[in-house]
């Protein structure tokens, strides 16, 4: 166990983690590796249960003020083989909020399944920040499952940021779907780099179902080599002045493809939606500007793709 | 010392000749504007020289000191000292002006950085860490794009319309620094389609239609600019080729 937590800390500093937090009384932290809770720190006002299970952990989240420092999250498989199922049950209630930084670590997968599934209730005059990161190792072996679905109260906001641009995607399959009441916003991102076999599905959707509520979905993903993608961002503006906007690119090189699914539906004559897509290589204006810098192609291209993904 | 001579290129781009037998000879450390109304071709021609993609030559020969450099490659010509500021720079997602800045200098060194944002009248405080993309105004885009050219240190620097979208206020400000750039050490190859600005360079040639027109001092080429083309009904096609005169060098 104590090797496993020595190792897991290793994995999530190689994945740009700082370890001296998990030292810190006044942040909070979980560590799992595979089903087994390996590290655990509270805070006031933060109820965090995990109940391990066979396949995973069974977590029930609770926040019950504003929780000022961020809390750090460590899922990771080391070995090569594993199944890790997370369920999230969590609840915000009013008046309060957290800021979660989580990193999932997989750096030796050839054949490893994360799965996670999330229920979120926020409550009112609260926030839900969620940032995820990614690390694979170069074999592409790993299978993520990420879903989740998220109430939003009144006077709300909810931040979503995906990051999966460190190693092989392997196959992704992420699912988000979130509903926002009166006044409050959504903000949900994600940015994705395949290459090699990689299959990437995203699908974020909004039900912008309060008045003023507010919506923006933004995805980035770049493909290369045989590596696939297909984006589906999801609207609705139900909510009397509701706005929402969907902000899709996706870069392909080599014999990658990519497809892009806004859907926008608007159901309230005083909400509004706007889309935009792009898809296709990098901008040729872009890549001969830096190359009328001095630098090469290849080079030029590697710098423009991993800005956007940044 | 000739820096750069271009001799009777042609382009066609689909249907339309848009150089049509261009030749142009610049002078080492000089500044040289080519000046030409609208579609005359300057763009076009400023990407000729670069080496974009679909803008090379159909016929003639571009060298470069001497070297023949109409099969190189962007990087390559850059390699040798030739750089471009686009008459609307590209921007970039997550690329901040430090960052772009940086991309063209041979050492990489904070100070320089500084001191280039400087000399466009850019605050690196508030700068440096903004991003070059769509939140930049026109104006500040065009600044960084020059300070980037300044960073580089080019031998020679193609600079398409640095005084578009500029106010007319800042518009001194921006001779300034283009003289600046040519103190450096860099020929300026100074794209504009305002006589007052064509007038700070040392040469001038007039382009109209895909070819020069005429060549001279500024003065000469400006004073012609205004009596001929700007009057001129057929913007964009001379109806006199035959006055078509070179001026001293
Ligand atoms: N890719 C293209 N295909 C066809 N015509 C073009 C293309 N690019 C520019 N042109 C035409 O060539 C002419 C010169 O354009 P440009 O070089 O941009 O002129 P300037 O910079 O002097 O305003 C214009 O008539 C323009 O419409
Ligand atoms: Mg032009």
């Amino acid at each position: 166990m104590t090797q496993d937590y020595e190792l897991m800390l290793k994995a999530y500093t190689d994945a740009g983690g700082k370890p001296d937090i998990f030292k810190e009384t006044n942040i909070a932290h979980l560590v799992v590796h595979k089903n087994k809770v390996i590290g655990k720190n509270l805070v006031k006002g933060l109820v965090l249960e995990p109940k391990e299970t066979p396949k995973g952990v069974d977590i029930y989240l609770k926040v019950e003020k504003k929780i000022e420092n961020p809390v750090h999250l460590c899922f990771g498989i080391l070995p090569k083989e594993g199944i890790q199922e997370i369920n999230i049950k969590a609840k915000i209630e009013n008046n309060s909020g957290i800021k979660l930084l989580a990193h999932c670590v997989f750096p030796n997968a050839i054949k490893v399944v994360h799965k996670m599934d999330a229920d979120i209730e926020i409550g009112d005059n609260s926030y839900y920040e969620y940032n995820e990161f990614h690390f694979h190792g170069e074999d592409g072996g790993v299978e993520v499952v990420p879903k989740a679905r998220i109430k939003i109260g009144k006077n709300s906001h909810l931040v979503t940021n995906f990051s999966l641009v460190n190693g092989r995607v392997g196959v992704f399959d992420l699912d988000y779907e979130t509903e926002v009441l009166d006044n409050s916003t959504l903000d949900m991102s994600a940015k994705i780099y395949g290459y090699g076999k990689d299959k990437i599905k995203i699908r974020e959707a909004g039900l912008l179902k309060g008045s003023n509520s507010r919506g923006v979905i933004k995805s980035r993903v770049a493909v290369k080599d045989d590596a696939i993608s297909e984006i589906i961002n999801e609207i609705t503006a139900a909510g009397e002045e509701s706005r929402g906007h969907v902000d899709c690119v996706e870069i392909i090189q080599g014999n990658a493809s990519a497809k892009a699914v806004p859907i926008v539906n608007v159901l309230n004559e005083t909400a509004k939606v706007t889309h935009e897509a792009a898809i296709g290589s990098v901008d040729k204006k872009q890549i001969e500007t830096l190359m009328a810098r001095g630098l090469e192609q290849k080079q030029a291209i590697d710098l423009i793709v991993s800005k956007m993904l940044r | 010392m000739k820096i750069l001579k271009i001799e009777n290129v042609t382009l066609k781009l689909g249907e339309r000749q848009v150089l049509n037998n261009l030749s142009l000879t610049v002078e080492g450390g000089t500044i040289h504007s080519i000046l030409g109304p609208n579609a005359a071709g300057k763009s076009s021609l400023s990407y000729l020289i670069m080496g974009s993609s679909g803008y090379t030559p159909n016929t003639g020969k571009i060298y470069f000191l001497d070297k023949d450099i109409t099969n190189l490659s962007i990087s390559e010509r850059a390699r040798l000292g030739i750089t471009l500021a686009w008459q609307e720079p590209a921007r970039f997602e997550g690329l901040n002006v430090k960052d772009y800045i940086s991309v063209g200098m041979k050492e990489k060194n904070d100070f320089l950085i500084k001191s280039v944002l400087h000399k466009v009248l850019l605050e690196p405080r508030d700068y440096l860490n903004r991003l070059v993309d769509k939140t930049l105004s026109g104006g500040e885009r065009k600044r960084i794009e020059l300070a980037s050219v300044f960073a580089m240190r080019p031998k020679l620097a193609i600079l398409d319309e640095p005084d578009s979208g500029i106010d007319i206020l800042a518009l001194d400000n921006i001779v300034e620094m283009i003289k600046e750039l040519n103190q450096q050490g860099t020929t300026v190859l100074l794209i504009t389609h305002r006589e007052e600005v064509a007038e700070i360079a040392n040469y001038t040639s007039l382009i109209c239609s895909g070819f020069i027109v005429k060549e001279g001092t500024p003065q000469e080429v400006g004073r012609y600019f205004k009596e001929k083309c700007i009057p001129c009904p057929s913007k964009n096609f001379p109806d006199q080729k035959d006055e078509i005169t070179k001026g001293e060098k």
